[in-house]
């Protein structure tokens, strides 16, 4: 009985080991060695390129603006979802996932119809001499828009099971609102939060689609990274394309780096009651 | 005496629920309340009301002589025990009790020192550097306790305090929170469902249902002339009969209430035979249908007149069986009309010279 078992499980090892190796390891690897295919120098053209240079100071600007908002966002949004009683707390919480259910490139659709030519609020915008589209906002927008749900979608189920009892033993204790929030609902959730940032992070750096649509392509103005490697790719200079593209495999690899090592803390936090 | 507490026609209601209707009450100082009732009986909502946690949809209250409608939890005086505890669990035992002092900014020495003091007051000497989940269910309520006493509140609330500890502990600590209430002189309300528990500890009763208050007194005083059939039936264990008038010695009796009663096990004498009564002509023929142990006695459910009745034995008479004959003399028997609360004696006991 028990050693079928561990064959059954063995069985199971393996074929997810399989898929893993085929579908993330081997392309990655892949990437890298492509890369390299030309010797380390013209790696090193490719990715102090001017315009790859711009690419990835864009992309890192984009992701920290993203991030940066969102985490305001989700922390006001799980606060409300989750402190609170309210009518049309079902519908908000939808509306908060709905970045997750469309497609990216219809997210920037959005964007070209809310500033473009055709909007009411384009002759505002021209007025101001303020360029949204094809620019660098209508790029940081879409980046916070795809980013919107994560780390809302991280703190809501920490918060709901932590409940309102220790928020409102803070306020018998005389805290204000803010004094709460700081000594005791964040370090309830930093754990949480950290990984919703990390993982926001992340789909940040990557985001093509959306990205794509509202930027207009320009290089060393509005091309992101993904968007320079598209470019690159499509010029058949594969070389650079794997250079660039190994830029943001370093990155990502990083941030899982990263990721791991939160939850590793936030769990050994749980068992020191932390 | 001075009054601490004071709510006037409060009302609360959760949607269609509604949980506080016409609640007035008062609250001396330096008593110690219970507050008791079933569950969703609006007990903890009355808690939360006084701590500012809740706000009543209309009504007073008042805290000390002041009226604190609006007045911010923090800002009205009093320390809550949640049932939970709600210890901050990334805090220390010394972290959580210093919390409303470090609100309060008292200066840093004087936090240590009633810290210290209030850590030997619950008896965790030596424990002050452990976190919340390294600590008893019995421990972590000693700290929520301490937690809330630290800012030297004027009244202290407890929602449920024995709840959520094993029963061997709960006895110990129930001893130990009067005892310690009671040297610190505060007055405090707690919350329970459990009659025994209010009894032992507090001075004082209310008893709540469906969002309003039945009755309020010393437990004796509640024990000894219920108002409602709700509290008689609530207080000690007790057994409705809906027509009281088939029993002998309360033939007589029917009034406005058409006959129903309540009788508890102590009203209750059971014999095995004539000859252990006191009054055998007055005495009814029953069926001993079971028998309990309880510990200090055994209890007896004994059928007569197809009714079931509870009572106690002691350990040193003839034990009973099931199937039994036995003889049950009715003492009394409390009838509820117009709005009061009657106790019948047992017609024997009038007409005979008591023999004590």
């Amino acid at each position: 009985m028990r050693k079928e078992k561990d064959i059954g499980s063995w069985l199971l090892i393996a074929l997810a080991a399989l898929f893993l190796l085929i579908l993330l390891v081997l392309p990655l690897v892949l990437v890298v060695h492509e890369a390299l295919a030309r010797g380390i120098r013209v790696y090193l053209a490719a990715i102090s390129d001017p315009f790859a240079i711009k690419a990835l100071l864009l992309t890192l600007m984009a992701t920290v603006i993203a991030v940066a908002l969102n985490t305001l966002f989700g922390l006001a949004s799980a606060w409300l979802l989750t402190k609170y009683d309210f009518h049309g707390k079902a519908l908000i919480g939808a509306l908060i996932d709905l970045p997750f259910a469309i497609s990216p490139v219809v997210a920037g659709l959005f964007f070209v119809v809310l500033f473009g030519r055709m909007s009411p609020l384009f002759p505002l915008l021209r007025e101001a001499h303020v360029q949204v589209l094809f620019a660098v906002p209508a790029v940081v927008l879409a980046t916070v828009f795809v980013t919107f749900p994560f780390i809302t979608r991280e703190l809501v189920p920490v918060m709901e099971s932590r409940g309102r009892s220790e928020e409102e033993a803070a306020a018998t204790l005389g805290a204000s609102g803010w004094q709460t929030f700081w000594h005791v609902t964040l370090p309830n959730i930093r754990w949480a939060l950290l990984y919703g940032v990390i993982l926001a992070a992340a789909r940040a750096m990557g985001e093509f689609g959306a990205v794509s649509v509202v930027s207009g392509h320009i290089r060393g103005r509005t091309n992101t990274l993904p968007l320079h490697i598209e470019i690159l790719y499509n010029e058949y200079n594969f070389t650079a394309a794997f250079a660039v593209a190994s830029l943001l495999v370093v990155m990502a690899v990083v941030l899982l780096a990263a990721r791991n090592a939160v939850e590793w803390q936030a769990k050994r936090g749980m068992h020191h009651g932390d | 005496m001075a009054i601490e507490v004071e709510l006037r026609h409060i009302e609360k209601a959760y949607g269609s629920f509604r949980a506080s209707d016409d609640v007035s009450l008062t609250v001396e100082r330096g008593r110690l309340v219970g507050l008791l009732g079933p569950s969703g009986g609006g007990k903890t909502t009355i808690l939360r009301l006084i701590a500012g946690l809740e706000s009543p949809d209309a009504g007073d209250i008042f805290l000390g002589g002041q009226r604190m409608n609006g007045v911010a939890p923090g800002k009205r005086g009093i320390g809550f025990v949640f049932q939970d505890y709600a210890l901050f669990r990334h805090m220390t035992v010394r972290e959580n009790i210093a919390f409303g002092l470090k609100i309060q900014k008292v200066p840093i020495g004087e936090q240590e020192k009633r810290v210290s003091a209030l850590i030997d007051l619950i008896g965790l000497t030596g424990l002050g550097d452990r976190y919340p989940l390294q600590l008893s269910g019995g421990q972590r309520q000693r700290v929520a306790f301490a937690r809330a006493l630290a800012p030297s509140p004027r009244l202290l609330l407890l929602d449920e305090p024995f709840a959520a500890i094993d029963a061997k502990v709960r006895k110990e600590l129930r001893g130990w929170l009067r005892q310690t209430i009671h040297r610190l002189g505060i007055t405090s309300i707690f919350v329970t469902h459990d009659q025994d528990e209010a009894v032992e500890v507090a001075d004082d009763i209310i008893i709540m249902q469906h969002g309003h208050v039945e009755q309020a007194g010393t437990p004796l005083a509640i024990y000894q002339s219920p108002r409602t059939p709700f509290v008689a039936d609530f207080v000690g264990t007790s057994v409705h009969v809906p027509d009281y008038t088939v029993f002998k010695g309360f033939g007589d009796g029917r009034g406005a209430s058409g006959g129903e009663g309540i009788i508890r096990p102590e009203f209750l004498e059971i014999g095995a035979d004539a000859a252990e009564m006191r009054l055998p002509l007055a005495s009814e023929d029953g069926i001993v249908r079971g028998v309990y142990f309880r510990g200090d006695c055994l209890q007896v459910d004994v059928e007569v007149k197809g009714q079931l009745l509870r009572g106690r034995r002691s350990l040193e008479k003839r034990p009973l069986h099931e199937g039994d004959v036995a003889k049950v003399f009715i003492h009394r028997i409390y009838t509820f009309a117009d709005g009061g609360t009657r106790i019948l004696e047992n017609a024997a006991k009038r007409e005979e010279p008591v023999v004590i």
